[in-house]
């Protein structure tokens, strides 16, 4: 019925990106292209009480983000906490700064597992994408990973240079025991987005790696699980954002702000709560910002009549905002969409559009990208 | 042989806890949540390596005073296998 909002259920999922600060350079990353202008980072203590306060609202599955969370030194504090709440804890990394020190006190205070990323399975790629000289270090990385007894999973970015790569990749994350690769096929949000058209692979180049992908499915078995992220571009149905706004996952930037995705800091006419200010119970439950895309009272044709919409949610609102200017607009990646077209114009046009630079993330080109917001 | 283990063990790489807020038991592993139904739980709660899946069904037959679950159990130590959930 339109208009129904339903109470929410408990927020499943905590993601608690600790710091913008990276050191990689990554053209595919997706993080706020503002984020240079975001310098302000919650204290140890306001993080300890994030914890608590969703731990209570039932949140199960923690993950420490970024940037890089390891550029926080109070990590292990956070995750000795977070491991005596009773949450799963998972720390989502570039793998630079994780030595076999801090990996022995990461361990100590009950971290349980371990997300790496690569850019590639060539040093040349992997070192030109992030803009950094890290393929080594990953290697060494994972090693000091499964040293630890920790499940890994390997995360990789895939796009137009490294889709034919995918085989190299998954021999990759074999030789170095990853439990799951993630083959992240780029979703086109922040620094990615401005990048796009560097970025945007064939239709051709995707099947081509989506055989590859089940082909070694079928040799390796349950060895290492193969997730291969849907490329939505290309398709006619759009991902079930966040599985629903407010339904299950709940982000907190690194100045505080409480987010239903961690990428709606740029949605216009959310009144994003900051966890600073306000309990997480009301962010959570009574929030505007929680509440503007909950159900499907907020949904327009096609969407308000498709019967699909409890699968989808009607995609992502950050892809219908960046596309259709509409964040209220049904996903246009969705076949059904008016703005369709447009989704496949970007998909096309993007071979003619590589004399635009591309751009590496840096403070110095965040700077540049958003010279009206005061520091 | 058997498809299925004599002496199921829950894989340590899975983590079964209860979730009150859930009201549910839960198995947790790297960034994922699988929500389990009450038999599901009370079978992966004994899959601890040392019981048989007879002693198993026997258990919870007498724990629950029910009959003929054996197949129920077979199954959900099956899959479970498939999805990597036990050794």
């Amino acid at each position: 019925m339109a208009g129904s909002i339903e109470p929410p259920g408990p927020p499943l999922w905590l993601l608690a990106e600790l710091t913008y600060r990276c050191p990689l350079h990554c053209v595919f990353c997706y993080n706020p292209t503002q984020h240079a202008r975001i310098q302000q980072e919650l204290s140890t203590a306001q993080w300890v009480d994030v914890m608590r306060q969703a731990r209570a609202l039932g949140a199960a599955q923690l993950g420490f983000s970024g940037g890089e969370p390891l550029l926080r030194d109070d990590l292990e504090e956070l995750v000795q906490e977070a491991h005596a709440l009773g949450y799963y804890t998972n720390l989502i990394t570039s793998g630079v700064g994780l030595t076999d020190a801090r990996a022995t006190r990461l361990k100590a205070a009950g971290l349980d597992h371990v997300q790496l990323s690569f850019q590639d399975s060539t040093r040349e790629l992997n070192d030109f994408l992030s803009h950094t000289r890290t393929f080594e270090l990953k290697q060494k990385v994972a090693r000091i990973i499964k040293s630890h007894d920790w499940p890994m999973v390997m995360n990789c970015v895939l796009h137009r240079h490294n889709l034919p790569h995918v085989g190299p990749i998954i021999e990759m994350a074999l030789d170095l025991g990853a439990e799951y690769l993630e083959l992240a096929n780029t979703q086109y949000y922040g620094w990615a987005w401005v990048n796009r058209d560097h970025l945007m692979p064939t239709h051709e180049q995707l099947v081509e790696a989506e055989a590859v992908v089940n082909r070694y499915r079928e040799q390796i078995g349950s060895r290492c699980r193969l997730l291969f992220v849907v490329p939505d571009y290309f398709e006619q149905r759009p991902k079930a954002c966040m599985n629903g706004w407010g339904s299950v996952f709940l982000s907190v930037a690194p100045d505080g702000l409480a987010m239903p995705c961690h990428n709606a800091r740029n949605l216009p006419g959310l009144a994003l709560p900051n966890v600073a200010h306000t309990p997480l119970a009301d962010i959570w439950r009574t929030s505007q910002a929680f509440n503007a895309y909950r159900g499907d009272g907020w949904m327009k044709p096609p969407c308000r009549d498709c019967d699909e919409r409890h699968k989808d949610f009607g995609g992502c609102r950050c892809q219908a905002f960046q596309i259709t200017g509409d964040a209220a607009q049904a996903d246009p990646v969705c076949g059904k969409s008016p703005h369709h077209d447009q989704v496949v114009q970007l998909v096309k046009q993007a071979p003619t559009q590589r004399h635009i630079p591309i751009v590496f993330r840096s403070d110095t080109e965040s700077r540049g990208l958003h010279p009206e917001v005061p520091a | 042989m058997t498809a299925i283990s004599t002496h199921p063990k829950l894989s340590r790489r899975f983590r079964l806890q209860y979730e009150s807020a859930q009201e549910r038991w839960v198995l947790l592993y790297p960034e994922g949540m699988v929500q389990l139904n009450e038999s599901a739980a009370e079978i992966l709660k004994r899959c601890d390596g040392e019981r048989t899946v007879a002693a198993i069904v026997e258990e919870l037959e007498t724990t629950f005073s029910i009959q003929g679950i054996g197949r129920q159990v077979k199954d959900l130590i099956e899959e479970g296998g498939r999805r990597g959930w036990i050794d």
